[in-house]
């Protein structure tokens, strides 16, 4: 049950487990889109660690270019999301989501 | 050995600190910062999990690209920490629960889960030459595809970004 560098699989399991925990806490906890869209990017990122563990424990290239793939896909979500929010402040001049719950202006 | 173990507890403790960081901070501002210490240290555990061309494109992706994007609309937005709203106590509470509940659901299942036994083949995977090659063989497809993706992605941003007049005669 180790990775080729002598380290635990578990210990992957857990830190990721803890990151993306610390990510779905942060979409609740915050009222900030932005914040909200860069917790979401650190649980994308703890599956990404997830993924190139077990990559390297199968020894197999597989998972990493599925994270390769997740990166690609980030970097368009991020391009689009932030257009969107952009959008969304100069409407209504505000980026809480109390006052976009609505989706109307 | 332990040198490799002990770089991978202090990349954990730096990660899982400044994620958390990330979380508290009242200004947005330095939200991004702390994210930005968290990708690097990903990264290193990509180098420590034999990815480095993973790592590489890691750190220019994530830290390169995303957070200079996030930092612009954050600095060009004018969110400081006076303009920041905050949900009540109760909120916060119950989002903190919430959050700790999910952590032992996940714990418990991995706990819970049978232990995989694979004997690991020393077989380096990781570099560029390596992932190139599964890169433009099996995933020749998905690589074309997502190229064809982010020039949507582009082409969305753009089209969202436009000025608001033209906006209004288009629709």
């Amino acid at each position: 049950m180790k990775t080729l560098q002598g380290i635990p699989l578990d210990y992957y399991l857990w830190l990721s487990a803890a990151l993306f925990t610390i990510g779905v806490l942060g979409v609740l906890f915050r009222r900030n889109a932005i914040v909200i869209f860069m917790c979401i990017e650190l649980m994308l990122n703890a599956v990404n660690l997830l993924l190139v563990a077990f990559s390297n424990y199968y020894s197999d290239a597989s998972g990493q270019v599925f994270v390769f793939f997740i990166m690609a896909v980030a970097a368009a979500e991020v391009a689009v999301g932030l257009a969107i929010l952009m959008l969304m402040y100069r409407n209504t001049k505000t980026t809480d989501i109390n006052i976009l719950n609505r989706l109307k202006w | 050995m332990t040198f490799t173990n002990n770089l991978f507890y202090f990349l954990s403790f730096v990660a899982v600190l400044s994620a958390l960081m990330v979380v508290l901070s009242k200004n947005p501002v330095h939200s991004v910062l702390y994210l930005i210490i968290t990708f690097f240290a990903i990264a290193g555990h990509y180098v420590l999990l034999n990815a480095q061309f993973l790592a590489a494109v890691h750190v220019i992706v994530y830290a390169g690209a995303i957070m200079v994007l996030f930092l612009y609309v954050i600095m060009l937005l004018n969110l400081n920490q006076e303009s920041e709203a905050h949900k009540s106590t109760l909120m916060k509470l119950a989002a903190t629960i919430s959050a700790g509940l999910l952590l032992v659901v996940l714990i418990g299942s991995i706990r819970g889960s049978e232990q995989l036994m694979v004997q690991p083949q020393q077989v380096e995977v990781g570099s560029v030459k390596d992932m190139g090659r599964v890169l433009f063989k099996e995933f020749l497809l998905p690589f074309e595809i997502s190229s064809v993706l982010l020039l949507v992605a582009m082409i969305g941003a753009v089209m969202l970004g436009k000025n608001e007049e033209e906006g209004k005669n288009a629709s």
